[in-house]
């Protein structure tokens, strides 16, 4: 892309420093081959086989709930297919005292995460909140007011370190919601307070239909931090070995006092934006087969295969893990939740006001009383009932009371 | 000992004592430190407690309250202040998705123990931007309190009820008020959140006020003793949590009510109280529950300001129609003459 862009002659070497590569870093070319770089290691062959299965058990748990949505079990999801080396270097790359702040399209990572398949996917089930417990998970609930969450992140990061902890906050974007003020704010807070916090944009060029050129005329997301003082660099996002090796660059520079890092990832979602969304509106199939030959799960294993490190036996055996997670969230989201209407009222506020608890009671007397009727032998339905009587003879009212009205304007005139 | 000062002088108090009571409570936002805020409620705050308790952050308020939201999960509790209520906007995205919401999405797991600070309302003389009464939105918004102290005992006691709450409260500051002064001994402790306040005894009708228009409540209420009313007033003091029951205990028994609200009138937190006395007190009403607020208009320049407030005169006015003699108001009688602006509706 914009190999032509080397930093401005005449900076100095601090504001070098904090710049992005002018082409993304790759360490796995698209068949597998190792790129050797000045910069970025490796990661140890044990840690990508790691890796490799995990992206294995996203996708798969990703696909899964796409058809559940289809099924009619979930109320929307959005698909990070594609995405698998973003979504598990980010989580691999902090550790599980470190926090993670997701959006909306970061399920896969969230089962990376080690969360529950079925806690993750509770908001998109349609449920009022996050399914998880965000402070056992040490993982935010999963964040839909696009950049909001980066400042969550920048906060909670330096909150930790005021206090002499060495945690990290890692944040998910989105390449459209950088367009938003609050990731500039965040990463204005991130660079004056030197927040262990890392961004990490997934560029993933579309933001629901909107291409990346019509996001910015910047040369890449990359080049964003600069203007904060926040160290940058963009990544091939479909390279899960450059990935994890710069994503760990990231967190370590964070965690060792250097502040805020912003991490551009170069990837692509093969699935529509959600369920909800027809992508064929505004893509052509060509660009999406493109990117199918650019497959983050195929490159890995066709490196680690390579290596040595995997042959057709572990292959099948993760693929046979695979397949009982995926059976097991099938079963699982199969089962209806129950849900507890009153619990509504239950978490507003610490204490509920006295309109709450009269609110929370109203709701009881309907269940009950609804309870009650449909045990009843012949039931005769209360709002059957209503029904009758809103349907028939309003509409004479309605006459009446007009009849009444232009009488008494008459009488006014 | 008793001592004589300013309600922003109060403020400030509240800050310092919950500041060196509980060293997690932070305060921070624009031109806090150093300065000491433009209206000096925060005068002192940065040298006594440091830099690292009190400090002044980048130009931006989403920035400053979403930063304060993140803090807060690891155990601080952020004061922030919002410089002046028209620069809030930019927050109120952070306000109503993340800081009123986030014990609900999490179901408990986390709440946003924050306080923040905004100067409101007018009667400054302030230029455009500067004299907004924006407690509507905030009420509006499930899981916010909303808090406005009208006098200096409040000022102090409410806030530090604020700061020791585990919710989000935003603290609405009446700017007119900051310089108003009375004799108090702090540390000084007051009703709790929720609960309404007889400002005065009265028994011929009820004036409903909150924040800036307690004090010309309690001026009009004064003022009708001459016309042989004997008013009664009463001090929300927290919108939110609203205090149902003095409200309506108060209206059952002088069965006439006016609500005052600087704020324009048009789906305001006076018509809300309107609504709910009417709901609660509909057999102990002599007549329509009136109100008394700014009219439906952009906050007016500095000039012409004084038409837009809420007076003495204008709540008299409205006292004057409460239906003495049974007469119906001829405002709100089709065909009757001038159809009520909000101002006096
Ligand atoms: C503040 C805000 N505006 C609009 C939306 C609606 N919306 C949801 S996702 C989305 C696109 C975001 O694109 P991007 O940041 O590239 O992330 P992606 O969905 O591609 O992962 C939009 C506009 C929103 N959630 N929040
Ligand atoms: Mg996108």
């Amino acid at each position: 892309m914009t190999s032509t862009l080397l930093p401005p002659a005449g900076l100095g070497g601090e504001v070098a420093a904090l710049l992005p590569r002018p082409v993304p870093v790759q360490l796995l070319d698209p068949d597998g081959r190792l790129t050797p770089d000045e910069q970025y290691d490796v990661p140890e062959t044990e840690a990508l086989v790691e890796m490799y299965r995990r992206m294995v058990i996203g996708r798969r748990f990703d696909v899964q709930a796409t058809a559940l949505t289809r099924q009619g079990r979930l109320a929307v999801y959005p698909s990070s297919r594609g995405q698998e080396a973003c979504q598990v270097a980010g989580v691999m790359a902090v550790k599980p005292t470190d926090w993670v702040f997701p959006t909306y399209r970061e399920s896969m990572a969230l089962v990376t995460r080690g969360i529950d398949p079925d806690k993750v996917l509770t908001l998109l089930r349609g449920d009022w909140h996050c399914g998880y417990d965000p402070v056992a998970e040490r993982t935010a609930p999963q964040c839909t007011p696009l950049a909001t969450q980066t400042l969550h992140a920048a906060g909670l990061a330096y909150g930790e370190r005021r206090q002499g902890r060495d945690t990290v906050a890692l944040a998910f974007i989105g390449d459209g919601a950088t367009s938003e003020g609050d990731f500039h704010e965040a990463m204005n807070f991130a660079g004056v307070y030197k927040s262990p916090v890392v961004l990490l944009v997934q560029n993933n060029e579309y933001a629901i239909s909107v291409p990346l050129s019509q996001q910015t005329a910047a040369p890449a997301l990359a080049y964003k931090g600069i203007g904060y003082g926040v160290r940058s660099e963009q990544v091939d996002g479909n390279d899960p070995v450059a990935m994890l090796s710069v994503l760990r660059v990231a967190v370590e520079h964070a965690r060792s006092g250097g502040g805020p890092f912003l991490v551009e990832a170069h990837t692509y979602r093969m699935e529509a934006h959600t369920n909800a969304d027809d992508a064929t509106r505004y893509r052509d199939d060509a660009e999406v087969a493109g990117w199918s030959g650019k497959d983050p799960v195929l490159r890995l294993e066709r490196y680690l295969r390579s290596v040595g490190a995997l042959d057709d036996s572990a292959v099948e055996s993760i693929a046979a893990e695979t397949e009982s997670l995926a059976a097991d969230v099938r079963a699982r989201l199969n089962a209806d939740v129950d849900v507890e209407p009153l619990e509504l009222f239950e978490h507003v506020y610490a204490t509920p006001t006295s309109q709450l608890v009269e609110q929370r009671e109203q709701v009881a007397a309907e269940l009950a009383a609804e309870a009650e009727s449909a045990d009843a032998p012949s039931p005769v339905r209360d709002h059957a009932v209503l029904h009758t009587r809103a349907d028939d003879p309003p509409a004479r009212d309605h006459a009446v009371l007009h009849a009444a009205a232009s009488e008494a304007k008459q009488e006014e005139r | 000992m008793p001592e004589r000062i300013t309600f922003a002088r109060a403020l400030n108090a509240a800050m310092r004592d919950a500041m060196a009571e509980d060293d997690k409570v932070l305060v921070f936002g624009e031109d806090v430190g150093k300065l000491g805020g433009v209206f000096r409620v925060t005068d002192g705050l940065q040298a006594e407690f440091g830099a690292d308790r009190c400090f002044d952050t980048p130009l931006a308020e989403s920035g400053i309250v979403g930063f304060a939201v993140g803090m807060s999960m690891t155990g601080f509790k952020p004061v922030v202040e919002m410089q002046f209520d028209a620069f809030a906007y930019p927050a109120f995205e952070q306000i109503t998705s993340h800081v009123a919401k986030l014990r609900n999405r999490t179901r408990g797991a986390l709440g946003v123990p924050m306080v923040i600070r905004v100067p409101y309302a007018g009667g400054i003389g302030g230029v455009e931007h500067h004299c907004d009464s924006s407690e509507a939105y905030y009420a509006h918004t499930p899981g916010l309190k909303v808090v406005t102290p009208a006098t200096v005992e409040d000022a102090y006691s409410l806030l530090r009820e604020a700061i020791a709450d585990p919710d989000p409260v935003v603290f609405m500051e009446p700017k007119k008020l900051y310089w108003s002064t009375a004799e108090v001994s702090l540390p000084v402790q007051g009703e709790p959140f929720g609960r309404a306040v007889v400002r005065r005894p009265g028994r011929d009708a009820t004036l409903m006020a909150y924040g800036p228009t307690v004090p010309v409540a309690l001026e009009a209420a004064e003022a009708a003793v001459d016309e042989g009313w004997d008013l009664e007033v009463i001090d929300l003091r927290t919108i939110v949590p609203f205090d149902d029951v003095t409200v309506a205990e108060s209206v059952r028994r002088t069965g006439r009510c006016v609500v005052l609200q600087e704020a324009q009138g048009f789906a305001g937190v006076a018509g809300e109280i309107a609504a709910r006395v009417q709901e609660r007190c509909f057999h102990s009403l002599h007549a329509p529950v009136l109100r008394v607020t700014g009219f439906d208009i952009p906050y007016p320049a500095p000039k012409l300001e004084h038409t837009h407030l809420p007076s003495v005169d204008r709540v008299l006015d409205a006292v004057a129609r409460l239906q003495w003699d049974d007469v119906p108001d001829d405002r709100f009688v089709a065909g009757g003459q001038a159809l009520a602006g909000q101002g006096a509706a």
